[in-house]
């Protein structure tokens, strides 16, 4: 599925949310749902420190694609990091570059993916970029 | 004397207001305080009509606002009983003073060797500008290690002094934990080897009458924004022997006596550690707080919030797998506590989501995270203007988010 459709599919489902409440109860549940990383990537390598939460992220490439994989201590950011895999994850570099993620705004979520959050969202989701500009120069060469 | 609480609340309009359509209920106050309408009034009424520079000014309006300036230093040193008003500096806030000291006192008298003695429960502001100041003079920073109420063990702390010992900050009040330390036991024991102490009194001065003669503390910082006042303003005091000792931290305008390109004379006190125009607005503010303050009386504030603190932690208490860091014999309005396993951002995160603002994480104190080996906390703060339902509200709001990420 190309990232615009998966992001589509994700804001059906938040649809269907009126309250908060489900919101985050359903963002929790993705959070303990999604064992996200392998523990050989949960350590400080892998590691983007935030000030409130962290989060590990693992990329590697599989044909034409990166498989991202991630993980954090908090259960609601994860439940976050769960959407951003889910979207971004099994795409092309240039698909990932060129990624706009509106869903965050239509999900109502931009607020978890403000720097000010310092949450260690922000920075994966600049580090998901950077590692598709990497994977991109490497497979030019 | 009693405080009115419902008289104090209307005096603070921040506190009206709807937060995701759910009343706020504001218990970050450790982190700032808001703000009562006398001292936004203030600013108005200064901004409106008093606006000028001060001390260089002939003019009317440059007049008025220096009278009003140096009235605020008099009223401030009355406030913490200094000796002179020439032992308060104005400065940026806690974090300024503390600076200022370790920079100053660190180039006229640590030397290669010397050893700073801090606490292992300070923030980060009495942690940071003394390695900084060790750094600068290869000094050696001592930490005085806290035992697992979070305290500081004094006999620790009389082991670490010795003859190398050239200065001791400690904070009067834990950020992270609302331990009150026993400030007034440890000057004792550091002026008997003549060694200087400087005290952060950031979380103290907005919940306890202060007396920095009858302390003897040597220098004691706080901020306003922490007790009602604007933000960008707070108080050094020093004893004037070692302020008159100590060189100016930053240079420029009204800090100077005579200028050449030879050589520059400096003011006398407190305007030698005064550089650059001062922040007259805010300053007028912090007055207007401390006069709000003072009319309801330092012991009923105190009082208040010691009760206040005391169902907070009974009724927390009562939610299962509730912990909470930091019990120490004599604890000030702050709570730190986690639930079970849940992670405290995301208990905060729903707290917020219910209109209660607390804060969480490490509380600018890393290192007391560290000695619990736990990643952060839920830390609630109290202010005069917090009320009992309010703190039902938070033990309703904790038992709900606990269901929801359990």
């Amino acid at each position: 599925m190309k990232i615009e459709e998966i992001e589509q599919e994700i804001i059906n489902e938040f649809e269907h949310f009126y309250e908060w409440i489900d919101k985050y109860d359903y963002l929790i549940e993705l959070g303990k749902s999604l064992p996200l990383i392998d523990p050989a990537y949960k350590t400080n390598n892998y590691l983007i420190t935030g000030c409130q939460s962290q989060v590990w992220l693992h990329a590697e490439m599989e044909g034409d694609k990166i498989i991202f994989k991630a993980d954090s201590d908090a259960i609601i950011t994860k439940g976050i990091v769960g959407l951003l895999i889910r979207t971004l994850s099994g795409q092309t570099p240039d698909d990932i570059i060129n990624a706009k993620l509106e869903f965050i705004d239509k999900i109502g979520l931009r607020d978890h993916l403000s720097p000010t959050r310092s949450n260690g969202l922000t920075s994966m989701y600049k580090q998901m970029k950077l590692y598709a500009l990497a994977f991109k120069t490497k497979m030019s060469q | 004397m009693t405080i009115d609480i419902n008289h104090i609340r209307e005096d603070f309009p921040a506190l009206h207001q709807l937060v995701y359509k759910r009343p706020l209920v504001y218990l970050d106050n450790a982190a700032t305080t808001q703000k009562p309408k006398v001292v936004i009034e203030t600013l108005v009424e200064y901004y409106s009509k008093q606006n000028a520079n001060i001390h260089r000014g002939v003019h009317y309006l440059s007049q008025q606002a220096t009278v009003a300036y140096e009235d605020a230093r008099c009223l401030v040193q009355s406030f913490i009983h200094a000796a002179h008003s020439r032992e308060i500096i104005f400065t940026r806030g806690t974090t300024e003073s503390i600076n200022l000291i370790a920079s100053s006192f660190g180039k006229k008298f640590i030397k290669p060797g010397d050893e700073i003695i801090i606490s292992a429960l300070e923030h980060h502001s009495n942690i940071v500008p003394w390695q900084i100041a060790c750094e600068d003079r290869q000094a050696i920073l001592r930490v005085i290690p806290i035992n697992e109420n979070g305290e500081i063990i004094t006999e620790e702390f009389e082991k670490l002094l010795n003859e190398k010992t050239k200065l001791i900050a400690i904070a009067h009040i834990s950020n992270s934990l609302g331990t009150v330390n026993p400030v007034k036991e440890f000057i004792e024991i550091a002026h008997k080897r003549n060694i200087p102490v400087l005290i952060d009194g950031a979380q103290a001065v907005p919940h306890q009458g202060i007396d920095v003669q009858e302390m003897d503390c040597d220098f004691y910082c706080f901020s306003g924004h922490k007790m009602y006042a604007p933000m960008g303003v707070g108080i050094l005091y020093g004893k004037e022997k070692w302020l008159e000792e100590l060189p100016p931290y930053q240079g420029g305008g009204e800090m100077i006596k005579e200028v050449t390109f030879e050589k520059t004379t400096y003011n006398e006190l407190p305007y030698k550690f005064e550089a650059g125009t001062p922040n007259v607005g805010d300053v007028l503010g912090l007055a207007s707080a401390i006069k709000y303050i003072a009319g309801h009386g330092m012991e009923n504030i105190h009082q208040y919030e010691s009760s206040l603190l005391d169902y907070a932690t009974k009724k927390l208490l009562e939610i299962q797998g509730l912990r909470i860091i930091g019990n120490a014999g004599i604890k000030a309005g702050v709570i730190s506590f986690l639930v079970g396993k849940i992670h405290p951002y995301d208990l905060g995160t729903i707290l917020d989501k219910l209109g209660i603002a607390v804060r969480t994480g490490h509380h600018c104190a890393q290192p007391v995270m560290d000695r619990y080996d736990i990643p952060g906390t839920v830390r609630a703060s109290f202010a005069m203007y917090n009320t009992m339902e309010e703190i039902d509200v938070l033990v309703e709001g904790v038992k709900k988010a606990k269901a929801m990420l359990e």
